[in-house]
């Protein structure tokens, strides 16, 4: 009986909570601390924030948004974006959050992921892969929120990841994010079987089933749910109540 | 008065989230990483994420070890978290052989590569499990707890000698482990109750309580 996170993802940009489609196209949402205390409440497992502007700028205001929510939301809180070296994480952690998610930095250099594993415990490494399809059984890694393709094989690199230290993967569909039409199950499969860590399956939530989908035929240890809860189109409670009945082990 | 406790601070883990957790319950909570201070504690907690020799190494240079078992020989309430408690045992087995600070006799062995039917599993082990008594938990900190769900991060596990502070167990794909230790007023627990939500106040508060 697999027993999995439900995860809410908030991506974000500036004091919003946006979401896009493909990553991109984005719109507010609301809050992200509002949401946020909202899901803790319902019984969420985890919270990821994802900075979605790459974090050129303004990611003070993540930093805060984690050091504001962080006083009442007592779950794991991973943030991604922008983080580019050790002391980004140092920042990260100090505001509160247990994790960082890195993806283009660590493309851009393989090293920081051993640098901060071994500053803070593999635990605080997530790998993020934002995948794209590239034909028939291939995803190719992007950066930049799946603007910029790397040439790197998306199952390539995270074995490779995770050879480096990483303790986690955040494994995002490019084309599948925001679309609600299921998540990639091949795609989470291949990777899930192919690294001995953690993948938290992301992009694509729309309906019930496709929970059940991607932990049964994508061996999911996780699930990051994003526009279903923001919107409301699925409570936090009714995923649970049907996690259970799809014979999953969820918290309660 | 509110309930005073001090967090040791060796520069390691997620020492934000444990006093943010702390000040939710109610607690006077500082962080500290002055030896006198430590040792004169009210009330301790040592928390920690990460690799059992890295823990150490902080802890000493910090001169922190002598004074943290000074503490735990006064009887007054010491909480180790996940590597803080691990750390408690006498010996770790990560990444060579390390001594700890020897609180219990006992070593931090990794978790098993293969789960139940001999199939691979993943490590680290990250989720919320339930936690069985293994031992009676009134007027513990763990009093009214029985069934916890609590939330799980890490790759090593403590196996203390004594059977007799075995205090909690969890099981992670048909592995048993010990999910937390008690010696008297000396806790340790594996998980991370200042992330296991409404529940893991609660434990928090219960240690607070403490005499």
């Amino acid at each position: 009986m697999p027993n999995i996170r439900l995860i809410a993802r908030l991506d974000v940009k500036g004091p919003n909570l946006i979401k896009g489609v493909h990553l991109e196209g984005v719109r507010v949402v609301g809050n992200p601390g509002e949401h946020a205390r909202a899901y803790y409440k319902q019984g969420i497992d985890e919270l990821l924030y994802v900075d979605a502007v790459a974090s050129l700028y303004q990611r003070d205001s993540l930093a805060e948004i984690v050091r504001s929510v962080s006083k009442d939301v007592f779950v794991p809180m991973t943030v991604a974006g922008g983080v580019r070296g050790v002391r980004d994480v140092e920042e990260m952690l100090r505001s509160g959050a247990d994790k960082v998610a890195i993806n283009s930095a660590a493309v851009r250099r393989p090293g920081l992921i051993g640098e901060v594993s071994r500053r803070f415990g593999s635990q605080c490494m997530v790998l993020s892969i934002e995948a794209q399809s590239a034909g028939p059984g291939r995803w190719e890694a992007c950066i930049d929120n799946g603007r910029e393709a790397t040439g790197l094989d998306a199952v390539d690199w995270a074995i490779c990841g995770v050879a480096l230290g990483a303790g986690e993967i955040l494994l995002t569909s490019v084309n599948r994010e925001g679309t609600y039409t299921g998540f990639d199950c091949e795609l989470v499969r291949r990777v899930a079987r192919a690294v001995p860590v953690p993948v938290i399956a992301s992009g694509g939530m729309g309906t019930l089933a496709h929970l059940r989908q991607v932990v049964v035929d994508g061996a999911a240890d996780a699930v990051a749910i994003a526009g279903v809860l923001h919107y409301g189109r699925l409570a936090l409670t009714d995923i649970r109540a049907f996690a259970e009945a799809a014979g999953f082990c969820v918290r309660r | 008065m509110l309930p005073r406790v001090t967090v040791a601070d060796y520069g390691i883990g997620n020492l934000r989230s444990v006093l943010r957790a702390l000040e939710a319950c109610g607690a006077d909570a500082a962080l500290s990483s002055d030896p006198e201070e430590v040792a004169v504690a009210e009330r301790l907690i040592l928390p920690g994420v990460g690799a059992f020799a890295q823990g150490m190494d902080e802890l000493r240079r910090r001169d922190l070890i002598e004074p943290i078992q000074s503490f735990a020989r006064t009887g007054r309430p010491f909480l180790g978290i996940c590597l803080g408690m691990q750390m408690m045992l006498a010996t770790g087995h990560e990444f060579g052989t390390h001594a700890g600070l020897g609180l219990m006799a006992g070593t931090v062995e990794a978790l098993p590569v293969c789960g139940a039917g001999g199939r691979p599993h993943k490590i680290p082990h990250i989720g919320w499990n339930r936690i069985f008594a293994s031992g009676g938990w009134a007027r513990t900190i763990l009093a009214g707890l029985e069934d916890a769900v609590v939330y799980f991060v890490h790759s090593y596990v403590a196996v203390p000698e004594l059977a007799a502070v075995r205090f909690a167990e969890c099981d992670y794909d048909g592995s048993r482990f010990v999910a937390a230790v008690r010696s008297e007023n000396l806790y340790g627990c594996q998980f991370h109750p200042e992330k296991s939500g409404p529940t893991g106040l609660r434990i928090l508060a219960n240690f607070l309580a403490l005499a």
